[in-house]
């Protein structure tokens, strides 16, 4: 749809000459093959953007990677934000890094690091592209021992580094009784990308540090899922599984257990199935976390939702601070205290990808949860102010299929009950609170209980949104404030 | 030897075709005359010269979160779209000013107020105003909620209020406040009295 205060021009194109309308068309088709030409390029050129997965007991994250001399080099100031507090200086070809209690200082094109006083050598020289500090990929063995003051351990071909004891082990066995199926059972709860192709399905990890069994070849004896692979690339492993019919995926044991199964057939009975959000047309489905042909829907008890993220920067907190950035350092420490308390928790980003708000509220629709909480943070006020959905007047609905954009008006009850209790816990702990309703993707696509809240600092000073206690303090508050509220906050069948 | 009747024929309908190829060229060259240069199209009207008339504008203030009415006296023409035009015209300086109570960004201009249908009004705001708006929900609620307010209150009918940015749909006003949506007067009036009482 396109409105204008200027009245259209078509008139005059159709009036020109045989030969300008031809000089335009080939003008055009040009166009159209060289941006074509470029987009193909582009997504050639950033499906190969190389990225090295680091995997803690509090977070796992990526960061690209970037060639140098034929090297592999990753930011280290990038690469260490996500673990405590770092500061960085660049003085002329010297850089001064200070992580935690630790301080190192780096020269370009200086093999030699000194470290905690210590001189260390790195197998390839350090470099200081536009103030910010590269080393290579194969020196972290050496230079993250030192600054994080423990044993690491890095898969440099498959872009993985395990810093605490994180890795996540699987066994895989046939079940052969009715009906029959994989199971996977891993040490930790997995939230693996999913997608199927004729003959196989795909399970990536890109969050988790999924870790090879015994043989990467796994084979079952079985006609239709007779093997699975294991393999590991790129920051992320996978695991995929061979079969001579369609499959789909369920989860179970809290995200401990997956089992592939044979897809059923139609059945010439309609399925009972949980209510879907209808879409606007056109709108993919795909998201990060997708289950491809299950017709076992997931269950979290919350969906947390970071705000923006990727190429979406949201505000500018600061100059150093983005609200992607400290959105996402809030819905971890969420996770964690959700995790706690026993209560399931899918988080909708866990990295710094873009994702449409369409893609966001289909994670979270998916996910069956009994509330959905999305995270904002803002400079402006003080501490925190809590949302509801100012759901926009019905569109029709069909069955099973709910209007889209009031999706949310089925449970705008229990958000609102939610909301309340939220600000209660809140209000108990001296943080200044306000409650009110916003026109706010998408809030109201969510067909389950959804809020959002935005975080401003407590004191007036933007470094509150990166203090740890201020985050502490409000992730307590909102599991607090849902522990509350939980007996109203079904998850939906 | 080619027929009489037949040389006769083609010759009329060289004529007809030469006169149909000189009238097009003709409309061609009046309607290139009529249609004004995008670049030299002003997308609002001049300021009112009419008698000037008492209107109330809501006005967002960042320092409580919420919207204050305020009076102003200002001229107004007849029409109703020229009304509405002059009405955001007269906000949107407001805000612009020094000690605006809710700063927008140099440049943010109202393209143009269309009221297309019964009861709907369309706001085409320019690209400055959205990109360079202050990013967050409530400062973005609070220019979305003083825009449709002000609106409503002073131009009687309009009771559903649409956003474009350079006339077209964009998902948010700056990263949060939905501009996908039509805003219904009812319920950003529900907004506002939380606004005003919330907590």
């Amino acid at each position: 749809m396109r409105w204008s205060s200027t009245r259209p021009r078509t008139g005059v194109w159709s009036t020109c000459n045989k030969t300008n309308s031809r000089t335009l068309d080939a003008v055009l088709a040009c166009a159209f093959i060289v941006s074509s030409a470029s987009a193909i390029f582009s997504f050639s050129a950033s499906a190969e953007e190389k990225q090295l997965s680091i995997y803690s007991s509090a977070t796992s994250y990526s960061v690209s990677v970037k060639p140098h001399d034929g090297q592999d080099y990753v930011a280290l100031l990038e690469l260490l934000q996500r673990l405590g507090p770092v500061t960085a200086k660049a003085d002329g070809s010297r850089w001064k890094l200070r992580f935690k209690n630790s301080e190192a200082q780096f020269e370009n094109g200086k093999t030699r690091v000194r470290i905690r006083g210590r001189d260390v050598n790195l197998p390839m020289s350090f470099v200081l592209d536009n103030g910010r500090g590269l080393v290579p990929v194969s020196a972290l063995s050496i230079l993250l021992p030192e600054l994080l003051g423990k044993p690491i351990t890095l898969h440099e071909p498959s872009g993985r580094l395990f810093l605490d004891n994180t890795a996540v082990h699987f066994t895989a066995q046939m079940n052969n009784a009715a009906p029959a199926g994989l199971v996977i059972n891993f040490s930790s709860p997995v939230n693996p990308m999913i997608a199927t192709e004729p003959g196989k399905l795909r399970m990536v990890f890109q969050h988790e540090a999924v870790v090879a069994p015994g043989s990467e070849i796994l084979t079952f004896g079985n006609k239709l899922i007779p093997s699975a692979t294991y393999s590991a690339t790129n920051g992320a492993a996978e695991i995929a599984v061979s079969a001579a019919v369609p499959l789909f995926a369920s989860f179970s044991n809290g995200g401990r257990t997956i089992t592939i199964s044979p897809a059923p057939q139609a059945s010439p009975t309609a399925q009972s199935v949980a209510p879907a959000a209808a879409t606007p047309s056109g709108q993919p489905q795909t998201a990060g976390n997708t289950i491809t042909n299950s017709n076992l829907p997931v269950h979290y008890f919350v969906v947390l939702d970071p705000s923006h993220g990727g190429s979406e920067r949201g505000a500018a907190l600061s100059d150093d601070l983005a609200e992607k950035t400290a959105t996402l350092n809030f819905a971890l420490r969420m996770r964690q205290e959700f995790e706690t308390h026993g209560l399931s928790t899918l988080l909708v980003r866990n990295g710094d990808e873009t994702l449409t708000l369409d893609q966001r509220s289909g994670i979270a629709n998916r996910a069956h949860p009994a509330i959905y909480v999305c995270i904002h943070a803002s400079s402006e006020g003080t501490g925190i102010r809590l949302y509801t959905a100012l759901v926009p007047a019905a569109g029709e609905s069909h069955g099973l299929f709910i209007d889209w954009n009031s999706a949310q008006a089925a449970s705008i009850d229990t958000s609102q009950s939610a909301a309340t209790n939220l600000a209660a816990e809140f209000s108990k702990r001296r943080i200044p609170t306000r409650s009110l309703v916003a026109p706010l993707r998408p809030l109201n696509n969510i067909t389950s209980a959804a809020v959002a809240i935005e975080v401003a600092p407590f004191t007036g000073g933007v470094s509150d949104l990166s203090s740890s206690g201020y985050q502490q303090q409000i992730a307590e508050s909102v599991v607090a404030g849902i522990l509350e509220v939980r007996a109203k906050l079904v998850a939906k069948p | 030897m080619i027929p009489r009747h037949l040389i006769i024929g083609v010759a009329v309908m060289f004529v007809v075709a030469l006169s149909t190829g000189a009238y097009v060229w003709h409309m061609q060259g009046s309607l290139a005359k009529s249609v004004p240069d995008a670049d030299q199209t002003h997308p609002l009207p001049p300021p009112g010269n009419g008698p000037s008339e008492q209107v109330t504008l809501y006005v967002a203030h960042d320092d409580t979160g919420s919207l204050r009415p305020q009076s102003a006296q200002i001229p107004l023409s007849g029409g109703r779209q020229e009304r509405a035009e002059q009405l955001v015209k007269t906000l949107l300086q407001l805000y612009l000013g020094e000690s605006s109570p809710h700063p927008i960004a140099e440049g943010a201009e109202v393209r143009a107020v269309y009221l297309v249908d019964p009861g709907l009004a369309v706001v085409d705001l320019n690209t400055a105003f959205a990109e360079k708006h202050r990013s967050g929900i409530l400062v973005e609620e609070l220019t979305v909620a003083s825009l449709v307010q002000t609106l409503s209150s002073n131009i009687p009918g309009i009771n559903r209020i649409k956003f474009l940015v350079e006339g077209e749909e964009r998902e948010s006003l700056a990263g949060h406040a939905d501009l996908s949506r039509f805003y219904d007067v009812a319920g950003v009036d529900r907004m506002i009295s939380q606004m005003q009482t919330g907590q």
